[in-house]
């Protein structure tokens, strides 16, 4: 399986992630390898497998429904870049 | 050409859990901004969400009131897209394993027939916050309490046929949730918002036609209209030689408008996969049964059972048993003022018209039920005239004062049922209206029973208003009729 420019600067813009032109070529040869490697193991007989969706054998524990979190804000707002009226102030989006 | 709608929704419901659904923090509404946005809740690096056994618990709920199979095993899954009101970069979500699987709801349609609408699955997921677009020098604020609150997101089959069809699912969906308790069911705090999927097709035609889906829709009356607009759109589009688009559309309530959303291709592109942070969940039989076990009653159930127990009709026992606050208020109005056929008048009438007159949910009666059900008792007793009773819901409703019996001496309005008092007022008007005791002796029984209202007016305005017209009318007829 190979990974065309094309994939990888689409998923780069889905990610939100920058690349030029030199990266996308670096990208496609280390993307390539990696899909080398799924190849191979495409190739084992998952017949009777069932899939697994972590690695873990374990169960996820359940937490009891009480409050446990107290108000941080202040703390939590010290670091953003901007705030007004206690709201986190981002570039403005509209739909 | 004749057209067929074909409809199917997807619901987010709030579930009613104290806390989140990977985290500690509160998910009481109306909180100051930002309040109760924890680090987990921000997406602060180093921080692992710890899912809310409640979630599970309501879910598995939903999905014995639904009749649906319950997974053992579920999945949460990450769905990636960027906005600043998901902190992580993605939701995390159900996909390939969600908690409940195909189940159903009946509805009634208009005619009084049933009809089973199919539901494909449910599954949980977190809320996004709230962004905020009003100019904070030209950035969006962001309140990130909502964030992490829990959802579970019910998607039915395209079995709708009619707006409708579609409302009454969702009024009926809206009653179970609140009944069994999972969901206050606050529409205009957002608790339960509904998306719209809609398509036509020619009369007969099997294959489904292109759909758009409405989003975010949070009363039954957006709903209605956005549906009913949304199938005229298509209709025009189609009729004028067009091509129906898949996307996704606004409607906004205020202005009736509905609009696309101008969203990128790629943007639908989530790549979901399993979400690492998370290991499946798996619910057992004990746990199921111990919801099962503490399911509360169903709006069906208690239709039946206000038939059978109150002997209301299947009509009534449908609109007071479909919606849990109704229902509740339906109950404590018959425990403190006895007759249910009273309290069923009252609640449909004048309560609802309230309600409707200032598009209040039953959850918001400023009204409660020991109130009404203390006014019924003073209607049965004779104390209140039918209307001195409006007054004194009035001045409840408007929180003039919380005792019915203090109000009825407040206002002045018991009624006067004393025989001897209320002759006394007979006789001195009549003294007066000499021409019309005439007039109606030499009238037959027909004209008599229209000119004695005649008589009615002159004595309730010398008694004040307080005379009891039930008396007045006996007296008068004994006096004047021979």
């Amino acid at each position: 399986m190979t990974i065309s420019r094309q994939d990888i600067e689409k998923v780069a813009l889905l990610a939100r992630i920058r690349v030029d032109d030199q990266e996308v070529t670096a990208l496609e040869q280390d993307l390539g390898n990696i899909l080398g490697l799924v190849d191979q193991l495409q190739a084992a007989d998952t017949e009777a497998t069932e899939p697994m969706a972590h690695p873990l054998d374990a169960v996820q524990r359940l937490r009891p429904d009480v409050v446990s979190e107290s108000d941080q804000r202040a703390a939590f707002q010290a670091i953003a870049p901007a705030t007004e009226n206690g709201l986190y102030l981002v570039p403005r989006v509209i739909e | 050409m004749q057209w067929d709608v074909v409809i199917g929704l997807e619901i987010h419901v709030q579930l009613a859990t104290q806390t989140k659904i990977f985290s500690g923090s509160s998910t009481a509404y109306g909180a100051e901004p930002n309040t109760q946005a924890s680090a987990v809740d921000l997406a602060m690096p180093g921080t692992l969400p710890v899912a809310n056994e409640a979630a599970f618990r309501y879910a598995v709920m939903l999905g014995l009131a639904i009749e649906a199979d319950i997974s053992r095993r579920s999945v949460f899954e990450r769905k990636n897209y960027f906005y600043p009101d998901l902190p992580k970069g993605y939701q995390t979500t159900q996909l390939a394993q969600p908690i409940v699987g195909p189940g159903h709801v009946d509805i009634e349609l208009a005619d009084g027939r049933q009809k089973r609408i199919r539901i494909h699955h449910a599954h949980l997921e977190e809320d996004a916050g709230k962004s905020l677009h009003e100019d904070f020098h030209g950035m969006s604020g962001i309140d990130l309490n909502r964030a992490g609150t829990p959802l579970i997101e019910i998607v039915t089959e395209p079995d709708m046929r009619s707006a409708d069809e579609a409302v009454a699912f969702a009024r009926k969906l809206h009653g179970i949730v609140t009944s069994i308790g999972i969901c206050d069911g606050n529409m205009s705090q957002g608790s339960m918002r509904f998306d719209v999927n809609v398509s036509i097709r020619p009369k007969g035609e099997d294959k489904l036609g292109t759909r758009t889906e409405t989003k975010n829709l949070n009363s039954f009356r957006f709903m209605e209209q956005a549906i009913h607009q949304e199938v005229e759109r298509q209709i025009d589009v189609l009729t004028d030689g067009g091509a129906i688009v898949q996307e996704t559309r606004l409607y906004d309530g205020d202005t009736q408008q509905s609009r696309s959303m101008r969203t990128k291709e790629e943007a639908n592109d989530y790549r979901y996969f399993p979400c690492p942070d998370l290991l499946p969940v798996v619910i057992d039989d004990a746990f199921i049964a111990h919801a099962r076990q503490h399911l509360p009653e169903l709006p069906d159930a208690r239709k039946a059972r206000f038939m059978t127990a109150y002997g209301l009709t299947d009509y009534d026992a449908g609109l007071l048993s479909s919606g849990a606050a109704m229902a509740q208020l339906f109950e404590d109005t018959v425990k403190h003022g006895k007759d249910p056929k009273l309290a069923a008048n009252w609640l449909l009438g004048e309560l609802s018209a309230r309600l409707n007159s200032e598009d209040r949910e039953p959850a918001n009666c400023p009204v409660t039920g020991a109130q009404l059900g203390a006014l019924i008792l003073r209607i049965s007793d004779g104390t209140l005239s039918s209307s001195g009773a409006k007054k004194v819901f009035e001045g409840l409703w408007d929180g003039e004062a919380t005792d019915v019996d203090s109000l009825i001496e407040a206002r002045g309005l018991r009624q006067v049922s004393d025989t001897a008092a209320l002759e006394q007022i007979v006789d001195t008007v009549l003294a007066d209206m000499g021409e019309q005791i005439a007039q109606y002796q030499q009238a037959d029984d027909k004209k008599r029973k229209k000119l004695l209202g005649g008589f009615m007016g002159p004595l309730m305005k010398a008694s004040g208003g307080q005379g009891n017209p039930k008396l007045f009318n006996e007296i008068l007829r004994r006096k004047l009729d021979r």
